[in-house]
C-alpha cells in the first residue's frame, strides 16, 4: 500500500470519527428537542407542578436553581477572582504559589458526589443549616470555586507584561495597576468563564442532592434555610423514582429542554460576549 | 507610612487569603470525610446495639459479620462450622420470645426479661441468642461472643454489600469498586479512539473552518449536564441495549459505558489536542522535508511527541468516569453484585453513594460505610489528579 493511500484512508477514519462526535451531540439535542417542544410554553415555565408532578409547571425548580446559581456565584465569584489576581499578580513562582495551584486543581478535580458528602457532613449536619438553600450554595460555590480561579489565571495570563510595565512606569502602584489597567482589560474572559461556569453550577445534582434539593415542594423559599426543588434534581426523580415515570416522561422530557436551552444560552452569550467585550478593548 | 500604602497591605493580604481558601476547602473535605469514613472502622457491624451471646460452655467466643449473615440465612446452622462442638445452632431473636415465655413471665414493662434471657441461655448450651445490651442480666451467667469490628480489608475485599441487614450489616465493597472501575474502563476503551481521532483531525487535519464548527460542538458536549445525559441514556441507550442485545433489562454496565463514554470526550478532545498543538512546526517541518507525508509526520512524530499530553487525557478522562454520578446511577440498572460480564447490571461508588445516602441515617454504620465509600472515590481521583500533574511537570521540563 502507498503512503499516499494509507494517508487517505487515516485521515478518512479521523474525518468519519470527529463527524460521528458532531452526530452525538445532533442525536442528543435532537432528542430533547423534539420531545420536548411542544412541552415548552408560558404555563409549563410559571406553573406550579401538580398531580403528583405529572402535570402542571416546573416554576419552583427554575426559581430554585436560579437561586441556588445566585448564592454559588456570591461565593464563588469574588473568592475565585481574588485568588487568581493573587497568584498571577502578586505571587513570584514560589512554593506557595505551587501549592496553591496544586491545592486548585486538586479541588477542581475531586468529583462532585465527594462535594455533596461535604457538603452534608459540614454545612448540613456540623454547622446545622440543615438541608437549606444557604448549605447548597455553600457547597456549589466551592465546586465552582477552581473553575473561576483557573478562567481568572488565564484572563491573566494572556495581558501582555508590557502594560504592567507601563503602568508601572507610571509610578502607578501594584493595586492601582491591578485595579486601572489589568482587571478592565481581563474582565470579558473573567466574565465569559463565570457564565460558562455558571453553566456548569445550574446543571450540577450530585452535590446537591443532601444539602437543598427538595423531592417536591409546591411553594417558593421565604428564606436561605428552606429547601428548593432545582432543575436537574427535578428531572432526576421525575425520570426514574416514583411511581408515575410513565405519566410524567412529558414533564421529564419538558424540564430537561429547559435545563438544556439554559445551558445552550449561557454558551452562546458567552461567546457573543468574548467577542463585544473583547471588540471594545481592542479599540480603547 | 501612608494610608494608601497601609490600604494596599490590606488588599494584598485579602487577596491572599481568598487564594487559601482553595487548599482550606480541600483540606476541610480531607478532615470531614475521613473522620466519618474512619469512624466505620471502630464500629460493630451489629446495629441497634445488639450483643450476641452463648451458653458459657460454648468454645466460640469470636464471630465475623459474614459469620453471622450465614448463620443467619441458615448457611451455617452448625458449630462445627465456627469452630465449636458438633451440635446444632439453636437460633435466637427477640421475636422469638413469645415461643419461650408468655407476657406475663416477661412482666409488662420487660422488667423480668434480662433474667429470663439469661436463663434460656443458660439451660440450653447450643443456643445463640442476639438481643439489645439493655437486656443484659445484672447477674449475667452467659458469655457475650466477641464480634469482630468492622475492618479495612473485609470492607475492600468482601463482596456482599448489604448496608442494612440484620442483624449484622454487611459491608464489602468489591463489588462497587469492580463495578466502577469495569464502567470506567470501557468507557475510555470507547472515548480514547473517538476522541483521539478528533483531536488529531482538529489539530492537525481540518481547515479553521471545520474547527471552527467542531469546537463550539466540544464545548457544548461538556456543558451539557450529566443528568440529561443519564436522561438520554435511560430513554435512548438503555431500551437500544435491550433490543439489540435481547436481555431481560437494559441497565447495564455497558449503557454506562456508553454514557460514560459520550461524556468522557470533551475531556480527552480538548486535553489532547492542545498537547498536539505543542508539538514544534520545527519538528514537522523537519519530517516533513524529509518527504514524509503528512500522515506519516503525525503517526511518527506528532504522537510521540504529544504522547505525555495523550496519555494525561485519557487518564483525566478515566477520572472524569469515575467520579461520575447521576448518568451512571441512571442507566447502570445499580445492583450490588459482583460484574461478571457488561450485559449486567452493576453499581458505581458515586451511585452507591447517591441512592443509599438519603436513607442512611446520620451517625449510623451506614452513614459512616458511605463516607469510607467516599474516601476511597476521593484518594482514586486524587491519584489519578497527581498522576496527570507529574506528568504535565515533567513535559514542561523538558522543553
Amino acid at each position: 500500500m502507498s503512503k499516499n493511500l494509507k494517508e487517505k484512508i487515516a485521515f478518512w477514519i479521523f474525518r468519519i470519527l470527529s463527524l460521528g462526535v458532531l452526530l452525538i451531540l445532533f442525536w442528543i439535542l435532537e432528542f430533547i428537542f423534539v420531545r420536548g417542544w411542544h412541552m415548552l410554553s408560558w404555563d409549563f415555565l410559571t406553573k406550579m407542578p401538580e398531580d403528583g408532578m405529572t402535570k402542571g409547571g416546573i416554576y419552583p425548580a427554575i426559581i430554585g436553581t436560579l437561586y441556588l446559581v445566585a448564592g454559588s456565584m456570591i461565593v464563588a465569584f469574588p473568592l475565585g477572582v481574588m485568588a487568581g489576581i493573587y497568584i498571577h499578580e502578586y505571587t513570584l513562582d514560589s512554593f506557595f504559589k505551587r501549592f496553591i495551584k496544586l491545592m486548585t486543581n486538586n479541588l477542581a478535580g475531586i468529583p462532585s458526589i465527594v462535594f455533596g458528602l461535604f457538603g452534608m457532613a459540614l454545612f448540613v449536619n456540623t454547622m446545622k443549616f440543615g438541608d437549606s438553600i444557604i448549605a447548597g450554595s455553600l457547597t456549589l460555590g466551592l465546586l465552582a470555586l477552581p473553575v473561576v480561579i483557573r478562567v481568572t489565571e488565564e484572563a491573566l495570563i494572556a495581558i501582555d507584561d508590557s502594560f504592567r510595565h507601563g503602568s508601572y512606569a507610571l509610578g502607578a502602584t501594584k493595586l492601582q495597576t491591578v485595579r486601572k489597567v489589568i482587571l478592565p482589560m481581563a474582565m470579558p474572559n473573567i466574565i465569559t468563564g463565570l457564565i460558562l461556569s455558571i453553566g456548569r453550577v445550574s446543571g450540577e445534582t450530585a452535590p446537591i442532592l443532601f444539602t437543598v434539593a427538595a423531592y417536591f415542594l409546591p411553594k417558593l423559599p421565604t428564606s436561605l434555610f428552606d429547601q428548593v426543588m432545582a432543575l436537574p434534581y427535578h428531572l432526576y426523580v421525575i425520570s426514574t423514582s416514583g411511581t408515575k415515570v410513565a405519566e410524567s416522561r412529558d414533564m421529564a422530557y419538558g424540564t430537561a429542554l429547559v435545563l438544556v436551552l439554559f445551558v445552550l444560552i449561557l454558551n452562546l452569550l458567552a461567546n457573543a460576549l468574548r467577542k463585544y467585550l473583547g471588540n471594545k478593548v481592542k479599540m480603547n | 507610612m501612608s494610608i494608601k500604602r497601609i490600604i494596599e497591605k490590606i488588599i494584598e493580604g485579602a487577596l491572599m487569603i481568598s487564594s487559601g481558601i482553595s487548599s482550606l476547602a480541600v483540606l476541610l473535605i480531607v478532615i470531614f470525610l475521613f473522620r466519618e469514613g474512619f469512624s466505620l472502622f471502630s464500629t460493630s457491624p451489629l446495629e441497634n446495639k445488639n450483643i450476641i451471646v452463648v451458653n458459657k460452655t460454648n468454645p466460640v467466643s469470636k464471630l465475623n459479620a459474614g459469620q453471622i449473615k450465614a448463620i443467619f440465612d441458615q448457611e451455617i446452622t452448625n458449630w462445627k462450622d465456627l469452630g465449636g462442638n458438633n451440635d446444632s445452632i439453636i437460633l435466637f431473636t427477640i421475636n422469638d420470645i413469645s415461643n419461650y415465655f408468655s407476657d406475663e413471665e416477661v412482666g409488662a414493662e420487660f422488667e423480668f426479661l434480662p433474667d429470663k434471657l439469661n436463663a434460656l441461655v443458660d439451660s440450653n448450651p447450643t443456643m445463640l441468642a442476639v438481643y439489645q445490651d439493655k437486656y443484659l442480666a445484672k447477674k449475667f451467667s452467659g458469655k457475650i461472643v466477641n464480634v469482630a469490628k468492622n475492618n479495612i480489608p473485609d470492607f475492600i475485599m468482601g463482596k456482599q454489600w448489604f448496608p442494612t441487614a440484620e442483624p449484622a450489616v454487611q459491608l464489602g465493597v468489591a463489588p462497587l469498586i469492580l463495578g466502577t472501575l469495569l464502567v470506567s474502563f470501557f468507557a475510555i476503551l470507547f472515548a480514547l479512539p473517538v476522541g483521539l481521532a478528533t483531536a488529531i483531525y482538529m489539530a492537525e487535519v481540518a481547515d479553521e473552518r471545520l474547527r471552527k464548527i467542531l469546537k463550539p460542538v466540544i464545548e457544548l458536549l461538556a456543558g451539557i449536564p450529566s443528568v440529561v445525559y443519564g436522561f438520554f441514556g435511560l430513554i435512548v441507550i438503555v431500551p437500544m441495549i435491550h433490543d439489540v442485545f435481547n436481555l431481560p433489562v437494559g441497565e447495564t454496565a455497558l449503557a454506562g459505558s456508553i454514557v460514560l463514554g459520550i461524556m468522557a470526550l470533551p475531556t480527552i478532545i480538548t486535553v489532547s489536542e492542545d498537547a498536539i498543538r505543542n508539538t514544534p512546526r520545527s519538528m514537522k517541518e523537519a519530517s516533513l522535508a524529509l518527504g514524509a507525508n503528512k500522515w506519516q509526520t503525525i503517526y511518527r512524530v506528532v504522537i510521540p511527541y504529544s504522547m505525555s499530553g495523550i496519555s494525561a487525557a485519557a487518564i483525566l478522562g478515566i477520572g472524569r468516569a469515575i467520579g461520575e454520578t447521576m448518568a451512571v446511577l441512571m442507566v447502570t440498572g445499580n445492583a450490588a453484585v459482583m460484574p461478571k460480564s457488561l450485559l449486567q447490571p452493576v453499581r458505581t461508588i458515586p451511585a452507591t453513594i447517591a441512592a443509599e445516602l438519603g436513607e442512611a441515617p446520620a451517625g449510623g454504620v451506614h452513614y459512616q460505610a458511605l463516607f469510607a465509600l467516599g474516601c476511597i472515590l476521593f484518594l482514586i481521583t486524587m491519584a489519578i489528579n497527581i498522576w496527570v500533574q507529574a506528568i504535565s511537570t515533567r513535559r514542561k521540563m523538558n522543553k
